[in-house]
C-alpha cells in the first residue's frame, strides 16, 4: 500500500508516493529523476553526461521502486529518514560539494525578502558583495 | 518572518535583507554560527571566508570583538579592494563541511520540517541526532531551540557555550580583539 512521504532535497521539498516496509523506504523512480535528477538507466544511475554504476541493481529497484538508503549509498549522499514519520532529508554528494567549495566561487541561491520578492545572488555579479547571515531568534 | 518583520521596518536597511526560513544558507554555505559573514569579489568568488564579526558593540562583553575595526576594513575594501584575500589564503582560511557535518544537516532539515508539521517527538529525535553529529554547530543546536521549548538566550544556551563554541579560521586573522 502507497503512502504519502515527504522528500526534502537540496532544492526545496515534495511529497511523493512511498512503498514502506520493514523500514525500507522505496520511491518510483521517475520521482526520483523529477527531484535528485538522477535517472536509472542501463549505464546505472547518470545524470547528465555522469553516471555512477550500480554493483547490485536488484538491492536497489524492483516492482516497487527505488530504495531510498540503497540510492543515498550509491550517490554518496547523506541521507535522513524517518520511516515512521514518513519523511526523508537527502543533502549534496560530499565530492560534489569538495569540487564546488574548491573553485570558490559562492554558491548561488535565491531567497525573499520580507515583501515576497526574490533576489538572486547571481544578479550581483559586477559588484561586491558583503554576505551576512544572522538570526532573529 | 513575523519575528524579523518588525526589526526590518524599525532599521529600514537599504539594502536587500532575505529571510531563509529552510536554513538554506547553512546548507550551502555550511554556516556554524550566527552572525556569519562572507565577502564576495564581483566576480562571484568568494575572496575572504566565513568570519564572525559584529556591526555593532551590544555583544562585545561577551565574545570579546569590537566592530569598529571591521567596519573600517569593510569600508577600505569597497573603496580599494584591500582586505580582500589571495584564493590560496581562502581556501586554507573557509570551513570544511565533513561527512558528519553533512549528514548533520540533512539530519537537521528533516528534524525542521516534521517539526513544522506538528510531529514535534519525531523531530527531536533528529534535533538530537544532528545535534550529536555536529555538537559546535549552533546554526543547529542554538538555531533549534526555540521550537524545541528551549530558550537560545536562556540556561540552556549558557551550557552549550560552556561545553565548547563554533570558530571560523578567520577569527584568528580578523583583529577585532583587544590585545594582551
Amino acid at each position: 500500500m502507497p503512502v504519502d512521504f515527504s522528500l526534502i532535497y537540496p532544492d526545496g521539498r515534495v511529497q511523493v508516493q512511498a512503498e514502506i516496509e520493514a523500514g525500507r523506504v522505496r520511491i518510483a523512480p521517475e520521482r526520483i529523476g523529477e527531484t535528485l535528477g538522477w535517472q536509472l538507466r542501463d549505464e546505472g544511475l547518470c545524470r547528465g553526461e555522469a553516471c555512477v554504476p550500480v554493483r547490485d541493481p536488484d538491492a536497489l529497484v524492483d516492482e516497487r521502486g527505488i530504495d531510498l538508503e540503497t540510492l543515498a549509498e550509491v550517490l554518496g549522499v547523506p541521507l535522513a529518514l524517518d520511516s515512521e514519520a514518513c519523511a526523508a532529508a537527502v543533502g549534496t554528494a560530499h565530492s560534489d560539494r569538495a569540487n564546488s567549495l574548491a573553485t570558490l566561487v559562492a554558491p548561488d541561491f535565491s531567497l525573499p525578502d520580507a515583501a515576497g520578492r526574490l533576489h538572486t545572488l547571481s544578479e550581483h555579479r559586477g559588484k561586491k558583495v558583503l554576505l551576512i547571515a544572522y538570526a532573529s531568534w | 518572518m513575523e519575528d524579523v518583520v518588525p526589526i526590518l521596518e524599525e532599521v529600514a536597511p537599504t539594502h536587500p535583507s532575505l529571510i531563509d526560513t529552510e536554513h538554506l544558507l547553512a546548507e550551502r554555505y555550511h554556516i556554524v554560527n550566527v552572525p556569519t559573514i562572507l565577502w564576495i569579489d564581483e566576480e562571484g568568488n568568494i575572496c575572504r571566508p566565513h568570519d564572525a564579526q559584529f556591526g555593532t558593540d551590544t555583544f562585545t562583553a561577551f565574545h570579546g570583538k569590537r566592530s569598529a575595526p571591521y567596519l573600517d576594513m569593510i569600508r577600505a575594501w569597497v573603496r580599494t579592494g584591500e582586505g580582500a584575500l589571495g584564493r590560496d589564503d581562502v581556501r586554507a582560511l573557509a570551513p570544511v563541511p565533513t561527512r558528519e557535518s553533512e549528514l548533520a544537516r540533512v539530519e537537521h532539515a528533516l528534524a525542521w520540517h516534521l517539526s513544522q508539521q506538528g510531529q514535534q517527538q519525531a523531530a527531536e529525535r533528529h534535533f538530537t541526532r544532528a545535534g550529536d553529529l555536529a555538537p559546535l554547530d549552533w546554526t543547529i543546536r542554538r538555531g533549534s531551540m526555540p521550537v524545541r521549548g528551549l530558550n537560545p538566550f536562556g540556561p540552556e544556551f549558557f551550557a552549550l557555550a560552556e561545553a565548547g563554541q563554533p570558530t571560523y579560521p578567520m577569527e584568528e586573522v580578523t583583529p577585532t580583539r583587544d590585545e594582551g
